[in-house]
């Protein structure tokens, strides 16, 4: 890592390296800062099917490492470090990182999105002890056993079809009556003969000793209580963006999500929003990267105008 | 360098070690584990000769499995005189799991 860039990519996401690939080709020097590993929520994504160019589907970490590669064939550098403070008004804006300090001339937030916690108590501690996130990841661990999914969107539902595959009773647990998700996933889920649905009801408590053993359930209409005993919960309810580093900098929406046009500008010249984290109709992998790609273009502009 | 740690060499490389040993519960179906094995690849480099590195395939390794007690994966211990102190699961980057491993140094 040097001490200067022309453009500093935080988040090596479908977005971050879109971005850095085109700033590249634009002749700018680049550095993508990425905390764990290229790829971000597609990295764990076994197949994805709806990005365009892959007849038979691609599994999410080797789009990945093909995005990072292109990126870096053009002279793009990655540092695997974490973000730990912003100077977004200042010129060059300076990034501070568990690797040391940056100076960059125009920034790009594509620091994505990760999934919604319940936000209840033990959530954290029974982590890995009942609590899961990631059906496809942890639903091996659960074979014969009685589990839950929270949620009532397109992965509540895409993991409780993984589940059903895999555990002995699968209870979809939802605030509301009825389910948010595609109507690909409603018939496959009324046809499993052990998914139960739980409709109208807040969790209001883990039940535990070392491990989960059940939930702690109210009707939302009758206010009935009642226990649900499970092995398993695993929580769907949402994604949340990554933007705890730059509340108080950049304008975030209701949700959090920063606020940005399809230019991906935001309320601080030479601060841009690519991916996921910026207010947007279609969160997708190809829509992260063509957000990267507009970035790139308002940059260039930017860092034009500032010479 | 990072080790494959089985039940036959559990005692030697990990309970037995000179030094602190790192150890990864994964394995091949697990993405979220596919994600974090370029930041392990980092670490073991950055912290040669102070922290070993090991993994256990838990599809292999049943029993070492449910030794370490792994409901979920990947997880990680760090493991110092034949003993270990809470595990982190699934960390969210590669300074998390430095900071996890400096917080246990002894």
């Amino acid at each position: 890592m040097k001490q200067n860039y022309d453009v500093a990519v935080i988040g090596g996401g479908p977005a971050g390296y879109a971005a850095a690939l085109y700033c590249a080709r634009a002749g700018l020097s680049v550095l993508v800062l990425e905390m764990l590993g290229a790829g971000g929520q597609m990295a764990t994504t076994e197949q994805v099917d709806n990005y365009p160019g892959f007849e038979e589907g691609v599994n999410g970490f080797d789009l990945a490492e093909k995005m990072q590669a292109g990126a870096e064939r053009f002279g793009v550098e990655s540092e695997f470090a974490e973000v730990t403070g912003l100077q977004l008004d200042a010129d060059p804006k300076r990034i501070t990182t568990s690797s040391g300090s940056v100076l960059a001339g125009a920034v790009i937030v594509a620091t994505g999105a990760s999934p919604r916690k319940l936000g209840i108590a033990s959530e954290d501690a029974l982590v890995g002890r009942g609590v899961a996130y990631c059906a496809t990841c942890d639903g091996m661990y659960y074979r014969g056993k009685t589990v839950a999914v929270a949620g009532g969107g397109n992965s509540a539902a895409a993991d409780a079809l993984v589940l059903s595959a895999l555990c002995e009773k699968v209870y979809l647990v939802h605030r509301r009556a009825e389910l948010r998700a595609d109507r690909v996933y409603l018939d496959p889920l009324q046809k499993a003969s052990n998914i139960e649905f739980v409709w109208n009801a807040q969790i209001d408590s883990l039940l535990h000793g070392d491990k989960l053993t059940g939930l702690a359930l109210t009707d939302r209409v009758s206010g009935e209580k009642k226990t649900l005993a499970v092995d398993g919960l695993f929580v769907a309810i949402g994604r949340d963006p990554n933007t705890a580093l730059v509340r108080g900098q950049l304008t975030l929406d209701q949700s959090g999500y920063i606020v940005a046009d399809e230019t991906t500008r935001t309320n601080i010249p030479g601060v841009f929003a690519a991916g996921d984290v910026r207010t947007k109709p279609l969160r997708q992998i190809v829509t992260a990267a063509a957000d990267g790609a507009v970035a790139s273009k308002f940059a260039e502009e930017y860092l034009r105008s500032r010479r | 360098m990072i080790e494959t740690i089985t039940k036959e060499n559990f005692a030697e490389k990990v309970e037995q070690a000179a030094g602190p040993v790192l150890v990864e519960l994964w394995a091949p179906w697990c993405t979220y584990c596919r994600r974090l094995a370029p930041a392990l690849d980092r670490l073991a480099d950055k912290l040669e000769g102070q922290v070993a590195v090991g993994k256990i395939n838990v599809d292999e390794q049943p029993e070492l499995e449910e030794k370490l007690e792994a409901a979920t994966i990947p997880m990680l211990y760090l493991y110092q005189h034949g003993a270990h102190g809470a595990h982190l699961v699934a960390p969210s980057s590669q300074a998390q799991v430095e900071q996890w491993i400096n917080a246990q140094l002894q």
